[in-house]
């Protein structure tokens, strides 16, 4: 298929819809692990193209909402402490720890700054030699080669006062164990910014050991249809397998420079995500080389007992076992002015992208 | 987060660019991808370029969001009307 002319048909969109309601039979799932997409499929209301035996589902592609209320309140404890400035982007600010949340924090004087890159925050540290830089690191493979990069060169600049507090993950045990849990998905529209840097390999197993096509896809609309077309097809013929949509941005192999950073700064550890608790090794964390680096190793602070909401059904949500419309709270006591959880907060989240492109959940 | 955008770069010195993305610019690493030239397009990923793109695929993908502009635009509008409008 010759992928660049597909782009310059405007009426693709329709034509691709077409096609995918001519190949469509069997009643099959997709479910997309990226909040790029969870914002793309309800923004240009892919749900509403499609014939009725396709069905979409969001995954645990959002970092912030997987992320536990315990890195929320360790890094607002860190924060209170006077010499700590928190450099952060800008998703954080809002999203409610057990008792707090930095916007409450920044009223109460905690030097909380919001930065584009962890670029800005290594220029902060450089700055202001007097004081302790955290900097609050989430995000799956797109983003962790980012901090591996921030902390090469802040160990080549000689910082000591630069430190990084990772939340980062990595997508593909996530993805099987969902599958384990008895999820019932027919297909992945594998995340496309994901597979920039680590490309298909990740998802090599997914179709032998549970026979899932994952598709790499990207964020247009027509992305997005070609790729359930591909995916259709394969449910249909029975033939799942690793393929790349997004060939603008995904190489096979991804990017070697980027992932051989993130293999020298980081280690693999068991971590936890909301909706599917632990899953082993599928959390960075520094290796003993760049500990001086590690805001967990390196700064003491006591933290508040982790205290979940009540209600909110984020967790569920993220396994793409219920819809937010199904959460009693969505639009009603928790909105994006007013958060309840951190599926509202985020951009990404999947109660946030329902809330601002469909509001009927 | 996950979002990232394609971005003209306009000018190199070390691993710094100077990107542009529809006419705003922005400073961006190069320090994880190979061989950048002046006028490739990268996909930019807070401050980092990530990937190279191929300058043919990046006009496409830009083109595209021109052509969707006008639903971006009809559903900011109705955001505003609505009073929800989130930024
Ligand atoms: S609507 Fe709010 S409370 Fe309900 S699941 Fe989503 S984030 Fe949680």
């Amino acid at each position: 298929m010759k992928y660049i002319d597909e782009y310059r048909d405007r009426e693709l969109v329709s034509r691709l819809v077409s096609e995918i309601q001519k190949v469509s039979r069997k009643d099959i799932a997709l479910m997309e692990v990226c909040g790029g997409h969870t914002m793309a499929i309800q923004k240009f209301g892919i749900p509403f193209l499609l014939p009725p035996t396709i069905h979409l589902l969001s995954g645990p592609g959002c970092p912030v909402c997987v992320s536990s209320r315990k890195y929320i309140d360790q890094a607002i404890a860190y924060s209170r402490l006077d010499d700590v400035i928190i450099t952060t982007f800008g998703d954080l600010i809002r999203v409610p720890g057990s008792t707090s949340s930095f916007e409450k924090e920044i009223a109460a004087g905690a030097d909380v700054r919001i930065v584009f890159s962890i670029l800005d925050a290594l220029k902060i540290a450089t700055e202001n030699p007097e004081n302790r830089v955290v900097f609050l690191g989430i995000g799956f493979e797109t983003t962790a080669p980012g901090s591996a990069a921030g902390v090469l060169n802040a160990a080549k600049q000689g910082l000591t006062n630069f430190f990084l507090f990772s939340s980062h993950k990595i997508m593909q045990p996530a993805m099987e164990a969902l599958i384990d849990e008895g999820v019932k998905i027919d297909g992945y529209i594998a995340p496309g910014h994901v597979s920039t840097i680590t490309g298909t390999g990740i998802y090599k197993d997914i179709p032998a050991k549970f026979g899932l096509g994952c598709v790499i896809t990207g964020f247009e609309p027509v992305d997005l249809l070609h790729s359930i077309l591909m995916l259709t097809r394969q449910v249909e013929d029975n033939k799942p397998e690793v393929a790349i949509q997004y060939k603008r941005a995904v190489k096979p192999e991804g990017n070697l420079k980027a992932k051989k950073m993130l293999d020298e700064v980081f280690d693999l550890r068991d971590d936890w995500w909301r909706g599917l608790g632990i899953l082993k090794k599928s959390g960075l964390v520094l290796r003993e080389k760049y500990s001086r680096f590690d805001a967990e190793k390196m700064i003491d602070v006591e933290v508040e007992e982790t205290r979940e909401d009540k209600g909110c059904i984020c967790g569920e949500i993220l396994k793409g076992l219920k819809k937010p419309g199904d959460c009693k709270l969505f639009a009603k006591a928790c909105t994006p002015s007013d958060p309840f959880g951190a599926c509202m907060v985020s951009n990404e989240g999947a109660c946030h992208a329902y809330y601002k492109y469909n509001r009927d959940g | 987060m996950c979002l990232s955008i394609p971005a003209k770069v306009i000018s190199i010195e070390g691993e710094l660019a100077r990107v542009s993305v529809g006419g705003t610019e922005y400073e961006a690493s190069i320090q994880m991808v190979e061989d950048v030239n002046i006028g490739d397009y990268i996909l930019l990923h807070t401050g980092f370029a990530i990937q190279k793109i191929s300058a043919e695929d990046a006009e496409e993908t830009l083109k595209l969001f021109k052509e969707f502009e006008e639903l971006n635009v009809r559903l900011d509008e109705e955001e505003k009307e609505s009073g929800n409008r989130i930024v």
